[in-house]
């Protein structure tokens, strides 16, 4: 039964008195506060604040708890954001107190066992990138795709060609995150455009190259689920421009161990661990964005970077009571070409520890076959769901796939956005919708590797089960949720950013 | 203005000229039909008065609940005056497109709207596209 009682407001719940708990009167006599600070530190009014009891804030806080959905409780089949499961084990090790406890401050010979597995990660990554540097810092796959142009522009400073290099050029299905970094590292984009089957406009493409170009960023697979048909010949003329190839890796989990995007031309990409490895998603806890680059733009990564250090003198004596190690790891500061610092200390390695855990237990096979069960997932589920809407891209799809309801929009004014509402009455969270806006009324599925054939099932009989409903009983949907739609654009134009309590 | 009247870019924009001071003055909107596919508008950024602008590139944005769109110019001149209320009466956009749901008028550098479609011509753009 919903509790609808104690997740109203704190503050419409509060009565005058209420206490979690309730102290003995103090035996040390009171100063007034006026004695102890400046007047200038006090405030006119006491903060406002509820007044609640104990078991009212836990009951409140646990209802709210449960009226969201999360990967844990839902099928989340949510294109272009990768929603896998995350393994409980990998939770638990990167809660280990031997890593959890550890200060960023220690003296490094202390954080021996720490730096050892983050220089095991760079080097991980880079052999799934195909790429030979990395710098674990960033953290968030955009604050990656913003740190590897910043690398980029002081590639390009370092030639002296920054004047002449202005534009990155971004397809129009790229993530808003693409043009927006670019912008934010001083480039100009250029949009390109991308066919109805999701691949690049190659005349487009050719017309809009010159030897202004510094970047191309491209989603390869791309946000339609596409492994770009012409990747090689892109590369090719982008790096005959001099220019270089970003590959925004959002989508990396379609080709783990299959290709790299090293050996199809990229020379910088992000990584994000929640999507391809495990961590925590969207709001569930601090990102990563580790970015990996070719050898030439190594020296412009952002410092430090853990280095390994063989130690010549390491004992050999196995015999010996405390041998000293063949090699120990270190911080390298010492890269005078690097563009700086991007986050403080060393980035969030507590994300970098559960996708490292997610990398070691799955080993290399391991990983391969995570995207090959993402692919054929992905697969399944679009030959069922071709017959329930139309798929504009075709019938094959790398990890996602992008469905249209523009028929249904048509015949009886049902949009994508009523089917995601009304998924939610059914237990399963809703795809992403308009997004990305290359395709009209936009449906996106990513059902990823986690998912079994009867979830599939089920989430296709479901959706074809809510395409034959009343289009009113859509338009209203979600109807078994608490809260039902909200006005979006009253919560753009007016939002209520703090509380008009007591 | 009547729709009929207008020429119409590929990307959604709606053009209407007059003659202004011996110049020719573009009247720059955006279509009913981008207006519904846009969704509900939440935002808009106007040009600014003075900026040059190339036909076919971005001018200025809207934004509704789903995305910030571009609006791009469908003529190339200086931008000499905008629906300065616009932003803060959205709706206009949607209950008079082709009215006071204008953005700015544009001072053409270049004569000719033959890059431009006509009503017809863009209605079956419009009805491919949805």
């Amino acid at each position: 039964m919903r509790n609808i009682r104690d997740t109203q407001l704190l503050f419409d719940l509060s009565k005058p008195g209420s206490r979690g708990a309730r102290l003995p009167a103090s035996d040390v006599g009171e100063q007034p506060i006026e004695d102890l600070l400046p007047a200038s530190a006090l405030a006119a009014t006491l903060p406002e604040l509820p007044e609640v009891s104990e078991p009212q804030v836990v009951r409140h806080f646990t209802n709210l708890s449960t009226q969201n959905m999360s990967v844990d409780t839902h099928f989340y089949p949510l294109g272009s954001c990768t929603m896998k499961y995350n393994p409980k084990r990998n939770e638990r090790a990167a809660a280990m107190p031997a890593f959890a406890a550890l200060h960023p401050y220690q003296p490094e010979e202390t954080l021996q066992g720490m730096l050892h597995v983050l220089h095991e990660m760079q080097e991980y990554l880079q052999e799934i990138s195909g790429l030979p540097a990395c710098s674990l810092q960033p953290a968030a796959g955009a604050h990656g795709e913003y740190a590897a142009l910043l690398v980029a522009a002081a590639y390009f400073k370092d030639l002296g060609e920054i004047e002449q290099r202005r534009k990155v050029l971004v397809p129009d299905n790229a993530h808003g995150t693409n043009p927006a970094s670019a912008v934010m590292a001083g480039f100009e984009v250029v949009t390109v455009k991308t066919l109805t089957n999701g691949s690049v406009d190659m005349v487009d493409f050719h017309a809009k190259l010159d030897d202004h170009i510094a970047v191309l960023m491209i989603t390869n697979p791309n946000t339609v689920g596409i492994f770009e048909p012409a990747m090689a010949e892109i590369a090719d003329a982008i790096h005959k421009r001099g220019g270089l190839v970003y590959l925004d890796g959002a989508n990396m989990n379609a080709i783990l161990g299959v290709t790299r995007p090293g050996d199809f031309g990229a020379d910088m990409q992000h990584y994000n661990p929640h999507k391809t490895f495990s961590g925590p998603h969207g709001g569930g806890g601090p990102g990563a964005g580790p970015i990996c680059v070719t050898e030439k733009l190594a020296p412009y990564l952002p410092a430090p970077v853990v280095k390994k250090v063989d130690n010549p003198s390491a004992d050999t004596d196995k015999t010996a009571d405390c041998p000293l190690p063949t090699a120990h790891y270190t911080l390298d500061f010492d890269r005078p070409k690097s563009v700086g610092r991007v986050r403080g200390f060393f980035g969030n390695v507590g994300v970098l520890l559960r996708a490292y855990c997610y990398i070691r237990t799955h080993g290399p096979e391991g990983l391969r076959a995570v995207s090959e069960n993402a692919v054929l997932n992905a697969n399944y589920l679009l030959s069922i769901v071709k017959n329930l809407l139309p798929i504009p891209q075709g019938d094959r799809c790398m990890h996602e796939f992008v469905a249209s309801a523009s028929p249904l929009k048509k015949e009886n004014g049902v949009t994508a956005m009523d089917l995601a509402k009304r998924l939610l009455d059914f237990g399963f969270h809703a795809p992403t919708v308009y997004f990305p806006m290359t395709v009209a009324e936009s449906i996106m599925v990513e059902p990823t590797e986690s998912e079994s054939k009867e979830t599939l099932d089920a989430f296709a009989e479901v959706l074809s089960q809510i395409i034959a409903e009343d289009a009113d009983l859509l338009h209203e949907a979600p109807h078994t949720t608490a809260i039902s739609r909200p006005n979006e654009v009253q919560a753009a134009r007016q939002p209520v950013l703090n509380c008009p309590c007591g | 203005m009547k729709p009929a009247d207008l020429h119409f870019a590929k990307t959604h924009e709606w053009v209407s000229v007059a003659e202004e001071d011996g110049s020719q003055v573009a009247t720059v909107g955006i279509s009913a039909f981008a207006v519904e596919a846009l969704t509900d508008l939440v935002f808009m950024e106007l040009p600014t008065i003075g900026k040059q602008v190339s036909a076919g590139e971005p001018f200025c944005e809207v934004e509704s609940v789903k995305a910030v769109s571009d609006v791009y110019a469908p003529v190339s001149g200086e931008v000499i005056a905008v629906n300065e209320t616009l932003p803060d009466t959205l709706e206009k956009l949607s209950t008079a497109p082709y009215g006071d749901g204008w953005i700015a008028k544009i001072k053409m550098s270049e004569e000719g709207l033959g890059h431009l479609m006509d009503y017809d011509a863009y209605q079956k753009q419009c009805s491919e596209e949805s």
